[in-house]
C-alpha cells in the first residue's frame, strides 16, 4: 500500500491531538483520584462514549467483520443479545453499588462486600489479563501494518531496513500510549476514547455506504447472499442448522447471559469508565447512553464482512500493475495478497495461504479457506482513494491505541489500589500513590511490549494463557449477582464458588472438543466426552457450566458459613440499600426511561433483521 | 470536566475535514474511479467540517451562559 502525502498528514493530525490532549491534561492531574478516577468529574455522555470505545479495539473491528463474513448478520447477536441487555442491567441495577459504595475499582468492591482473598484473586487475575490483552492488541496492530505494507515506502525513502517495521510499530504505539496515560491518567484515556469514537464513525460510515451502494443496495445483497447470512435468527432452532453451531438456548444463556453479563457488568475495563462519572445518575446513565451507538454498530462493523462477500468478483481484475506496482484502481486487493493464487473467485476476501509454501489452504470439504480477517483492509483499499484512505487507516490505528490504553488504565488502577496499597505499602501519602500509578503505567506498557513479542514467537502459549483467563472470568458473574442481591452470601462462599467455577470451566473444556479440531488448546486434553459442532458452541457451554458451578457452590458454602453483620453491608447489597431516586431528573435523563427505549429499539432491530 | 472535550475533537475533525475537502477540490480527480465515481473526499470532508462546527458551537454556547 502506497500512501500519499495527504494520508500521512491526516495521521499526523491525529497523533498531534492524541499527544496534545495528554500533555494538556497534565495540569489537571494532581491527585491519585484525578489520575485513577478522572476526578469523578466526567459528564454521562463522555463516559458513555468512552465506555463503548474502550471495548471497541481494532481486534473487535477486524474480528466482527471477519465473523460477519463467516456467519452473516447473526454476528449482530454479539451486540443485540451479547451486550445491550447486560449494559441495561449494569446501569439500572449494578451501578448503584459500584458507584455508591465509593469503591475505586471492581476488586475493591469485592473487598468491601466479601473479603481480602476474593479481592486478591480477582485483582491478580485481572491485572495479568489487562497487560496480556494490551500486548496482544499491540502485536495485532504491528502485524497488520506489516501485512498492509503501510510503512514500506517511508522505510525505503529513509534508507531503513524494512525488517524493523514490526519493532517500529510496537515501539511507536507503546510510546504514544505511554505519553498520554503517564500525564493525564484516566481522563486522558477517556478523552482519547471519545475522540476515537468520532474517528471510527468518520472512517467507517462512508466505507459502508460505498460498499452497500456498490453491491447494489441491501435488497440486492439479500438476494446474492444465502438467506441465513442476512437473517439473524434463521436456523437457530437447532444447533445443526446454523453456521455458528449453537441453538437459541445456547445463544440466550451462554452469550446473552453468562458471557455478556460477565463481561459488561464485572470487567473493570469498562466499569471504570462509568465509575468516573460526575454523579450517581450520570454513572447509571453511562452504559445506557453507550447502548445507543452499540446497537447500531453492527452496521459499521458487521456489514463490511457481508459487503466483502457480496461485491461481484468482476471488480477484481488480476494482472495489470501487480503487487510491485502498488495498487491500481482496477485491482487494489492484489497489493496485500501474497500471491495471485490467493485472489478470490467471488467477493473480495482473499484465500488463506499456507505459510512458506504459498499454497491455498483447503478445508475438509475441499473448499478454499478465506482469510476473513482481511475483510476490512481489502474494503479500505477497494473503495477509499488517497485522502479517505488516510482517514480510514487513522480510524483503525485509533481503535488499536484506545484498546491498548483502556487496558493500561485499568491495570495501573488495580495494581496501585488493589495490590500495592493493599498488600505492599499501606498508608502512604496520596502523592506517593500517584507516583506509583505513573510507574505502573511504564511497567504495564513494558510488560505489554514483552507480551507482544512472546505472542509473535509462541502462538500456542498465548492461546493457553487466553484460555486460563477465560476460565477465571467465566464464573465471576455468579459471584457478583449473589453478592449484590443476596445478603446471606459470605466471603468464604464467594471464594469457594470462584474456585469451583474456574475448575468447572477447565474441566468442561478438557472433556469436550469442537468438530474438526485436534485435542490440545482447543479442548479435549483430559478425554473427549462430547463433540460440539463449533468452537463458539463449546465456548458458550463452558461459560454456562462455569457459572452454574460457581452459583451452586457459592450458595452451598454461604449457607454453612457465618454471614456478615447486616450493618456492614449497607450500600453494598440490594435489599439493604435505599434505591436511588430519579424523580427530580427530566424524563429523558432517567435511567429507567432510557433503558426502556434501548430495549424497545433492540427488539425492533431483531424483528427487522429476523 | 477539566477541559471541554468537544473543543479538541471539533478542532481535529475540522482540520481533517478541511484537508479532505481541499484535496478533493484541488487533487487529481481520476482517483475517484475507486469510490464509484463519487468525489468522496470533498463530500465527506464537508460533512466532517459541519460536524466540527456543530461541536464547537455547542462548546462555545456552554461557555457563556
Amino acid at each position: 500500500m502506497t500512501l500519499s502525502w495527504v494520508d500521512w498528514l491526516l495521521m499526523l493530525v491525529y497523533f498531534a491531538f492524541v499527544l496534545g490532549i495528554g500533555v494538556a491534561l497534565k495540569r489537571y492531574t494532581k491527585t491519585s483520584a484525578d489520575f485513577f478516577q478522572a476526578g469523578r468529574a466526567m459528564p454521562a455522555w463522555v463516559c458513555g462514549l468512552a465506555f463503548i470505545s474502550a471495548n471497541l479495539g481494532a481486534q473487535e473491528i477486524i474480528g466482527m467483520a471477519a465473523s460477519g463474513a463467516k456467519y452473516g448478520i447473526a454476528t449482530s447477536h454479539f451486540y443485540w443479545i451479547g451486550a445491550i441487555p447486560a449494559m441495561v442491567f449494569l446501569g439500572i441495577f449494578m451501578m448503584p453499588f459500584y458507584y455508591g459504595s465509593r469503591a475505586r475499582s471492581v476488586p475493591e468492591y469485592l473487598r468491601l462486600r466479601f473479603d481480602e482473598k476474593t479481592r486478591a484473586f480477582n485483582a491478580l487475575s485481572f491485572a495479568l489479563m489487562t497487560v496480556f490483552s494490551s500486548g496482544i492488541s499491540m502485536y495485532a496492530m504491528a502485524k497488520l501494518l506489516e501485512l498492509l505494507h503501510v510503512l514500506d515506502s517511508p522505510f525505503r525513502t529513509l534508507g531503513l531496513n524494512p525488517s524493523y517495521i514490526f519493532d517500529t510499530c510496537i515501539a511507536a504505539s507503546a510510546l504514544v500510549v505511554l505519553v498520554y496515560i503517564f500525564f493525564g491518567g484516566l481522563s486522558s484515556a477517556i478523552y482519547n476514547e471519545v475522540l476515537q469514537f468520532f474517528l471510527i464513525v468518520a472512517g467507517f460510515l462512508p466505507l459502508v455506504y460505498l460498499g452497500v451502494r456498490d453491491a447494489g443496495g441491501w435488497r440486492a445483497m439479500q438476494q446474492s447472499l444465502p438467506s441465513s447470512m442476512t437473517h439473524s435468527w434463521q436456523g437457530f432452532g437447532s444447533a445443526s442448522t446454523n453456521a455458528m453451531g449453537v441453538d437459541a438456548f445456547g445463544v440466550a444463556m451462554g452469550l446473552g447471559f453468562v458471557l455478556s453479563f460477565g463481561y459488561w457488568c464485572t470487567d473493570f475495563l469498562v466499569v471504570q469508565r462509568a465509575m468516573a462519572a460526575n454523579s450517581m445518575a450520570a454513572a447509571r446513565r453511562t452504559p445506557l447512553i453507550a447502548a445507543f451507538p452499540k446497537m447500531l454498530f453492527p452496521l459499521l462493523v458487521v456489514l463490511p464482512g457481508l459487503i466483502a462477500l457480496s461485491v461481484p468478483p468482476a471488480h477484481i481484475r488480476p494482472g495489470g500493475s501487480g503487487r510491485s506496482g502498488g495498487l491500481g484502481p482496477s485491482n487494489p486487493v492484489i497489493a496485500i495478497v501474497e500471491s495471485p493464487e490467493a485472489l478470490p473467485s467471488q467477493g473480495l476476501i482473499p484465500y488463506k495461504l499456507r505459510a512458506g509454501t504459498g499454497q491455498v489452504v483447503y478445508d475438509s470439504d475441499g473448499r478454499a479457506v478465506r482469510d476473513y480477517d482481511l475483510a476490512v483492509p481489502v474494503l479500505l483499499l477497494r473503495y477509499f482513494p488517497a485522502g479517505m484512505l488516510g482517514l480510514g487507516l487513522t480510524a483503525l490505528l485509533a481503535s488499536f491505541m484506545s484498546g491498548m490504553a483502556g487496558n493500561v488504565t485499568a491495570f495501573n488502577t488495580v495494581w496501585t489500589y488493589d495490590i500495592y496499597q493493599a498488600y505492599i505499602r499501606k498508608g502512604a501519602t496520596d502523592a506517593h500513590y500517584l507516583w506509583v500509578g505513573r510507574m505502573a503505567t511504564i511497567f504495564g506498557i513494558a510488560a505489554s511490549v514483552a507480551t507482544a513479542y512472546v505472542a509473535a514467537q509462541f502462538n500456542n502459549i498465548m492461546d493457553v494463557l487466553q484460555l486460563v483467563f477465560a476460565f477465571v472470568n467465566a464464573p465471576l458473574l455468579a459471584t457478583f449477582l449473589l453478592g449484590m442481591f443476596w445478603k446471606r452470601t459470605t466471603g468464604h462462599g464467594a471464594f469457594a464458588g470462584l474456585l469451583a467455577g474456574t475448575a468447572a470451566a477447565a474441566l468442561h473444556h478438557g472433556l469436550t472438543l469442537p468438530l474438526g479440531a485436534a485435542s490440545g488448546v482447543k479442548g479435549g486434553w483430559v478425554a473427549i466426552v462430547h463433540m460440539y459442532p463449533s468452537e463458539m458452541a463449546q465456548n458458550f457451554w463452558t461459560a454456562i457450566f462455569a457459572w452454574t458451578a460457581c452459583f451452586v457452590t457459592t450458595i452451598a458454602v454461604s449457607l454453612v458459613t457465618k454471614p456478615r453483620d447486616e450493618q456492614e453491608l449497607v450500600g453494598l447489597v440490594h435489599s439493604l440499600t435505599t434505591k436511588p431516586r430519579d424523580e427530580q431528573l427530566a424524563w429523558y435523563a432517567r435511567p429507567a426511561t432510557l433503558a426502556a427505549i434501548v430495549l424497545a429499539v433492540t427488539l425492533l432491530l431483531n424483528v427487522v433483521f429476523y | 470536566m477539566p477541559l471541554d472535550i468537544r473543543v479538541p475533537i471539533g478542532v481535529m475533525l475540522g482540520i481533517m475535514g478541511a484537508l479532505l475537502a481541499g484535496y478533493g477540490v484541488l487533487g487529481d480527480h481520476s482517483i475517484y474511479a475507486r469510490s464509484l465515481g463519487l468525489n468522496i473526499n470533498l463530500i465527506w470532508g464537508t460533512v466532517l467540517v459541519i460536524t466540527a462546527a456543530i461541536l464547537l458551537t455547542l462548546a462555545l454556547r456552554k461557555r457563556r451562559p
